[in-house]
């Protein structure tokens, strides 16, 4: 007590104030540099561990994303086919050639129908000849068992149900037995397609959610490795936020590389299947190519494995983080 | 600069680790708490910080009641005590330079400032030549020496350290007391508590005593 006269005063200036905005900002500005630098080095100095992380998240991403590449390649094939619906109208016995001939001229001149072509029936038993092999077995029959047939397409600009209502109306032509609408393939294909993508959807969902649940594990880990340090931390005066943010970088960068890595794994499917099918397209003489993620597919793959990343840090970091206090 | 009035804690075992403390210290104060092992030191000290929070009581710190201030303003409240501990609590995977950053680099100093502080700090501390070292390359007086250069450096109001030569010989236990001892000659009010009497009635300045938590003699300053 007899000291205290001789103490300095102390300065104001000691302890200056830093509450500014500006330098607020500065400084949490700063410490997300310093934590995603610190996290990212500490994540490149466990090379082992942090590509097995990225692999599983690349994987898992790689997956659905590849399928619906391929879905997409499908659709485009399908989409390219123009007028997929034909309608076969196979006539009455009846039916002679010329009568044929003037049907097939009739329905040609209809606003609704882009073409039409007369086969007759004699020209179907030879292509049918040489194309099934049977010609041995056709040579024995007395007659031909073929009737007349005339091919109508319909206009592209048809909607499904007037393409339906169009083969209705032309069955009720005197002349035709029969008028089969062809385009129940395109009907199930495209029904396939759908049923693909939903599967797609699902087993991405759950994929997603897998990694959600690695990341959340990997992150849950790294915050026990570093209990010790969080403890300290917290007592020297930490927020939560202040803790936080290295775990929530951690997540980032394995999400990213993750992310990273699925579009790469993507890339090299795509290199790898390239030239089968090209080779495929040219014997169907097409110009089909195989279209790939894009750069834009790959940094959007990249940013939603950064999003998980941070997404499964904050599930990790909210459930286990506040539990650890100083004791 | 801190007050207890009436302030007793149980913990959820059911011992009674503080009983109707009262007592207050004044800014710039140097002031020991003591007491057998199991008296309440400990307990008093986290209750200052935060650590944990009394049964039934008030404390204050700094003029703020402390059963005001929510979770969210506990590291704010912490960022103006300084803390030593018996087992200095280091980040081991950290250079001595990094640990007695850690708590400018919390409340957000700019790099050249830290630099700064951090040397003038462990100048103080007579460390300044082992910036670089790893604190396990550190004796156990030297580990604590970074312990209080950390608990220092953001120049806080208060210090508190809890037995803080509990590991080292009088020499050194002596050498950390005349450090307590300038930093307080600065205006920080210093709480140690130590159950080292030998030591602490050498030093003449106010002892708390602390006995099966009641407060026995000291409380008034
Ligand atoms: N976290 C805790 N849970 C239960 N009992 C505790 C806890 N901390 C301390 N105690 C008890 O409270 C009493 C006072 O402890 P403490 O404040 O650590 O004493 P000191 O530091 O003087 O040795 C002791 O009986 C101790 O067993
Ligand atoms: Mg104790």
């Amino acid at each position: 007590m007899i000291r205290r006269g001789k103490k300095p005063q102390r300065k104001e200036s000691a302890r200056p104030r830093r509450t500014g905005a500006w330098h607020l900002l500065a400084a949490w500005f700063q410490h997300h540099r310093l934590s995603a630098a610190d996290s990212l080095v500490r994540v490149i100095e466990n090379p082992g561990s942090s590509l097995l992380t990225w692999l599983v998240i690349g994987i898992a991403l790689a997956l659905p994303v590849g399928l619906n590449v391929a879905l997409d390649n499908v659709s485009r094939v399908s989409d390219g086919w123009d007028s997929p619906a034909q309608i076969s109208l196979f006539l009455q016995d009846g039916a002679g050639n010329d009568e044929a001939q003037r049907l097939t001229d009739e329905l040609a001149a209809r606003q609704d129908v882009a073409a039409t072509r007369f086969i007759p029936r004699e020209e179907a038993l030879d292509e049918f000849r040489d194309l099934s092999g049977f010609a041995d077995v056709l040579a024995n029959l007395q007659e031909n068992p073929l009737p007349n047939l005339v091919l109508v397409t319909p206009r592209t600009t048809l909607e499904e149900p007037e393409v339906v209502a169009l083969r209705a109306e032309l069955e009720e032509i005197s002349a035709v037995a029969e008028a089969v609408l062809d385009m129940a393939w395109l009907q199930r294909l495209n029904t396939l397609m759908e049923l693909s993508r939903r599967i797609v959807l699902a087993v991405g969902g759950m994929l997603v959610i897998g990694v959600l649940l690695i990341l959340g594990n990997t992150i849950r880990l790294a915050i026990e490795n570093r209990r010790d340090e969080i403890v300290i931390v917290k007592l020297v005066g930490g927020s939560n936020g202040f803790v936080r943010r290295p775990f929530l970088y951690t997540g980032l960068w394995y999400g990213v590389g993750g992310g990273a890595l699925a579009a790469i794994l993507v890339s090299a499917a795509l290199w790898f299947l390239e030239e089968p099918i090209s080779d495929l397209a040219l014997l169907y003489e097409s110009a089909f190519y195989l279209s790939g993620l894009g750069v834009m597919g790959a940094l959007n793959l990249v940013i939603l494995g950064g999003l998980l990343g941070l997404a499964g840090a904050w599930l990790a970091v909210s459930r286990h983080l506040v539990r650890i206090e100083p004791q | 600069m801190i007050t207890f009035d009436r302030v007793s804690k149980r913990y959820e075992e059911g011992r009674d680790a503080l009983r109707e403390v009262s007592l207050h210290i004044g800014s710039e104060d140097f002031v020991f708490l003591t007491g057998h092992s199991g008296a309440g030191k400990s307990t008093m000290l986290r209750l200052i910080m935060l650590m944990d929070r009394p049964t039934r009581g008030q404390v204050i710190v700094n003029g703020q009641d402390l059963s005001t201030v929510r979770a969210r303003g506990i590291p704010r409240l912490r960022r103006n005590i300084g803390v030593v501990f018996q087992n200095h609590r280091l980040l081991f995977d950290r250079t001595v330079f990094d640990n007695v950053a850690l708590p400018l680099v919390i409340a957000g100093y700019e790099h050249r400032e830290i630099g700064r502080r951090v040397r003038a700090a462990l100048d103080k501390v007579g460390l300044l030549h082992r910036e670089w070292a790893m604190p396990k390359a550190l004796s156990g007086g030297e580990q604590q020496r970074v312990g209080i250069a950390r608990a220092v450096v953001g120049k806080p109001r208060i210090l508190l350290a809890d037995e803080p030569t509990g590991n080292l010989d009088p020499a050194l236990s002596a050498e950390i007391m005349n450090l307590f001892e300038q930093f307080n000659q600065v205006g920080v009010t210093v709480l140690i508590a130590s159950h080292d009497l030998a030591l602490i009635s050498r030093l003449h300045h106010r002892i708390i005593t602390l006995q099966q938590g009641h407060l026995v003699s000291g409380g008034a300053g």
